[in-house]
């Protein structure tokens, strides 16, 4: 069976939900090899093997971090040449899309990104797309080369599929582009203790109507009795509200969870173009005639500030 | 010294507007205005405010690939500021994929001559983010790409990458590929005399021969990927709308509820 290559996205060992969402689709299209890079790359294996990888690769070197994109790009082309996958599957954060267009121009090959499903087709894996604000759902494959996907987070469930994942060694030469950015230094971003907003089952996220910083922690408040993820509109984190990385909508962050709750947010295009593909969509919203109620599933018109402590009240108690 | 800054732009379908495909499954764009993708108008605000806080000469180019009409997206970059303007138009151009787009991108960059390329962070309607990265690969020059913050000096790139779970600090040497982030700074307005100015600025148009490129190299032929189908996304079932009287919190806690998510 055809090796299908997912690249880990990992913080210093411990997998990120997407890349066991990657094992489930690539089991689809063949046998999953992982890549897993960096600090702690070793330790990523057990995950990986426990949803279904059969191989581990792994290279441990200060130059991935200590320099921006190109030392990992060297490094899955240094695994495709081992390997000659049937496709090479990478998480679609930021990060990840600039490696996977990087390694299809050197392997010849087309990309596709922001995939939100992938099945095996006659002619090599058939990606699923969401484009024009989620408008329209298109299909497309590669047509030359190595297939290059990234795939957005939530596009498949976890699963469990216990495999071998025997850990190998990848030998890697760096190029003479890996050490031309320098990270000069990093800030980690102070955990919040909340989910990571792209990868939440459930987002609660405000807008224009929060109508302040001072009163996000009523939206917080809301999350944290469910679960969730926080996230703005742009019109919050431009009135600097709420930080920009947890900003929803066309130039912040797509998600796609199960729930996704809006307050106070209008549902202008920039912002559907981010949440749109939602399973179930609820909105709070003062304005009857906002257009996110178009989108819902439940809408609720009425005063957020009446409306949301109230909610979050009722969940507590119902919750017990 | 001098600096040389090269700025992409792209002219996109107005994403107010009802976009859709053609029959040929390529971006519909006779139904729809266009314009400078937003995103665009934050590299050209980084590339005039590098030029302004610079003791260099600096020369600032902005270049499209695109249709006749993408040279709106090209006047407006020049009404904010910038010197001069390349349009890359080829009738063979239709239709390629963001691998071709950064083929003719590169070439028209290394004939006009450049020490920093500054892009936009993504364009508005393909949405993929990855041309910067590409232009850098095939460049063989730096990427400090995705910044919130960029400022040149002596021959140095330097920025700020606000990532997930990190902010990095990047430093790059001359010639580098950089793209900007929404959060870089808003751009400016263009001002009357900027409008006027723009009028008599140069604008420059090279054809696919003009850069050494085959017609088979880019277009929908020499495109990587296929398009097999594009579906409307069906519309949403009208939802439940209730009017908060007192009990909209508990209403949509009962709703939660029924759905499993409490």
């Amino acid at each position: 069976m055809a090796e299908v290559l997912v690249y880990v996205d990992h913080v210093d060992g411990a997998v990120r939900k997407p890349t066991l969402e990657l094992l489930t689709l690539a089991r689809r299209i063949g046998e999953p090899v992982a890549v897993a890079l960096g600090n702690g790359a070793g330790d990523t294996a057990a995950a990986l093997a426990e949803h279904g990888a059969v191989k581990v690769l792994t290279h441990e070197a200060s130059e991935y971090a200590d320099y921006l994109v190109v030392p990992k790009v060297d490094a899955l082309q240094a695994a495709v040449e081992a390997v000659s996958p049937a496709a090479v599957l990478v998480p679609s954060s930021a990060e990840g899309k600039e490696i996977a267009a990087r390694l299809a121009l050197r392997l010849g090959s087309g990309i596709i990104t922001d995939a939100v499903d992938l099945e095996a087709g006659d002619e090599g894996p058939v990606a699923t797309q969401s484009v024009f604000a989620a408008s329209f759902t298109t299909k497309s494959r590669i047509s030359k080369g190595t297939p290059v996907i990234t795939v957005k987070p939530n596009s498949a469930a976890v699963e469990a599929a216990p495999a071998a994942g025997a850990v190998e060694a990848l030998s890697v030469s760096f190029s003479a582009q890996a050490t031309g950015t320098k990270v000069t230094g990093r800030t980690p971003r102070e955990s919040t203790g909340r989910p990571e907003l792209t990868e939440a089952a459930i987002v609660v996220s405000g807008g224009r109507g929060v109508n302040g910083a001072e009163n996000f922690g009523l939206i917080e408040a809301l999350a944290d009795s469910l679960g969730a993820a926080v996230g703005a509109s742009r019109a919050a984190v431009d009135a600097g509200w709420y930080p920009h990385t947890n900003q929803v909508g066309q130039t912040g962050k797509s998600v796609s969870p199960q729930l996704y709750i809006a307050s106070g947010i209008s549902g202008a295009i920039q912002h559907r173009a981010g949440m749109q593909t939602s399973k179930t969509i609820v909105a709070i919203n003062k304005d009857a005639e906002a257009p996110i109620f178009d989108l819902v599933d439940y809408g609720v018109v009425g005063d957020l500030f009446d409306v949301v402590p109230a909610l979050t009240e009722e969940i507590k108690t119902r919750k017990g | 010294m001098s600096l040389r800054i090269v700025v992409t732009v792209k002219y996109v379908p107005d994403a107010t507007g009802d976009r859709h495909f053609a029959d040929d499954l390529t971006v519909d764009r006779d139904d729809v205005d266009g314009l400078l993708s937003e995103l665009d108008e934050y590299a050209v605000e980084q590339a005039l405010q590098i030029s302004e806080n610079s003791d260099d000469d600096v020369e600032i180019t902005v270049l499209t690939v695109g249709p006749e009409d993408a040279k709106d997206a090209l006047r407006k970059a020049l009404s904010m500021g910038a010197d001069k303007a390349i349009h890359v138009e080829d009738d063979d151009i239709h239709g390629t994929d963001a691998i071709g787009t950064s083929l003719i991108l590169a070439k028209a960059i290394e004939k006009a001559g450049y020490d920093l390329v500054v892009s936009g962070m993504a364009s508005t309607d393909g949405t993929m983010g990855v041309v910067p990265a590409l232009l850098a690969e095939r460049l063989g020059v730096p990427q400090v790409t995705l910044l919130s913050e960029v400022s040149v000096e002596d021959g140095t790139v330097k920025g700020r990458r606000d990532g997930d779970a990190a902010s990095e600090n990047l430093e790059a040497s001359l010639p580098a590929v950089v793209s900007v982030t929404d959060q870089s700074g808003e751009a400016r307005y263009p001002s009357f005399k900027g409008i006027m100015a723009a009028k008599k600025k140069p604008v420059q148009s090279w054809d696919l021969s003009d850069l050494d490129i085959e017609a088979e190299e880019v277009g929908l032929e020499g495109s990587y990927t296929t398009v097999e189908n594009a579906a409307e996304r069906p519309a949403r079932t009208a939802g439940t709308i209730v009017k908060d009287e007192g009990e909209g919190g508990k209403q949509l806690a009962e709703f939660l509820a029924g759905q499993k998510f409490i």
